[in-house]
């Protein structure tokens, strides 16, 4: 669906386009997605990524989910194997981005004040403060904060969100823009799955397949190292899509059923 | 909580378009806003004053126009009605379904006084 070709118009909207004009009152139809200014730095973002084969991932969980304790893990187990990056969201402090740089990866730390979200022109800014030339995989650990993230494009290709086994299994009825924004769901925190009698997983996966969403589900433990063989895999099967693309001249936004979007256009 | 980074967006792109039109008053803002649209009615409806304060947009009258929520099914082909938790085919029950409305965040229309 774009705002140029007029596809965005279907037969619930068609009457406003042709609304009529009454003295000095005139009627505009705009159909203009409303956060299209951020769309605009998002592409701009995104293209930055692609001309340097960069493939962006945005982290999206609760506060407290282990979106810094996945990152930590998955730079220890692959920064030999690829060039890693990671952009840092959150309120207040330097701690996020003080633990990447530990591990020895460049951070840049987004301090959001009040802000609930990170947003295409922070990201943008904080891009001129790594070295995009010697970066594989970049990370946007975005505000922890299971609402308004979903809203706004980074730019990024694919978007993580984590459930941590020590929230409610039924986190993605209650959160379901959220839940239905992830190319992949991560379930963190599984070793501590024998000492919480209300946590189901199958119950969790239930409610994230109510939302019609079909992407694949990881259970893993980042700090016990367990089932972050898939996690892993994941990764390097989007770096080498992502440089398919890129060669190809291609690039990809996050898919929330791109063939919904298909839909939207043949309808008008 | 992002209502407010949204009502900016709006009233951004309200300006812009009032300008084009070389309109001095936008007198009824439009929006079409689904149930996924992750963007609450009531909240953007309290924080456009604040946005629109000294802009042309100031006394406009906001109205939201939600849209249904429904889905194609790709296993059975049927179209139904969903809620936002259960995006399931309403006729077979299968969750490979497509959303067909329900996710708009969009500018639809504005009423200018030229």
């Amino acid at each position: 669906m774009c705002d140029t070709c007029g596809c965005n118009v279907t037969p619930g909207n068609r009457h406003l386009a042709y609304k009529p004009v009454n003295g000095g009152t005139s009627a505009v139809s705009v159909l203009k997605k409303l956060l299209a200014h951020n769309d605009d730095q998002a592409a701009h973002n995104r293209a930055h990524f692609d001309t340097r084969g960069i493939l962006t991932i945005n982290l999206m969980s609760s506060p407290g989910s282990g979106k810094t304790a996945l990152l930590e893990a998955t730079i220890d187990a692959l920064k030999d194997e690829f060039r890693l990056a990671v952009i840092e969201g959150d309120l207040e402090t330097e701690n996020d981005a003080a633990r990447i740089r530990a591990r020895g990866v460049p951070a840049y730390q987004i301090t959001t004040g009040s802000a609930c979200h990170l947003d295409a022109h922070m990201v943008h800014e904080a891009l001129h403060h790594l070295d995009l030339s010697a970066v594989d995989i970049l990370f946007i650990e975005n505000v922890g904060n299971l609402v308004c993230p979903a809203s706004f494009d980074l730019g990024q290709h694919r978007n993580v969100t984590l459930l941590s086994v020590t929230e409610g299994d039924d986190k993605p009825a209650k959160y379901p823009v959220m839940f239905r924004a992830a190319d992949v769901v991560v379930l963190s925190k599984t070793d501590l799955l024998p000492v919480l009698d209300d946590f189901d997983p199958a119950r969790a996966e239930q409610c994230l397949r109510q939302l019609a969403s079909t992407v694949p589900l990881l259970p893993l433990s980042a700090r016990k190292g367990q089932g972050m063989a898939a996690w892993y895999d994941w990764l390097r099967s989007e770096l080498a899509a992502q440089r398919a693309r890129v060669s190809a001249g291609q690039t990809v936004k996050p898919c929330i059923q791109p063939d919904g979007a298909r839909l939207h256009a043949e309808v008008g | 909580m992002h209502e407010l980074s949204v009502c900016q967006a709006l009233v951004n792109q309200v300006v812009e378009i009032a300008q084009q039109n070389s309109a001095h008053t936008v007198q009824v803002i439009t929006l079409h806003i689904g149930p996924l649209a992750g963007v609450e009615p009531a909240l953007l409806v309290s924080a456009f004053p604040l946005a629109a304060a000294g802009t042309v947009a100031a006394s406009a009258q906001l109205v939201i126009e939600p849209q249904p929520l429904r889905v194609h099914c790709q296993t059975c082909g049927a179209d139904s009605e969903a809620t936002p938790n259960r995006l399931l085919c309403g006729i077979c029950g299968d969750y490979h379904t497509q959303l067909i409305s329900g996710d708009e965040l969009l500018l639809a229309n504005l009423e200018l006084i030229t």
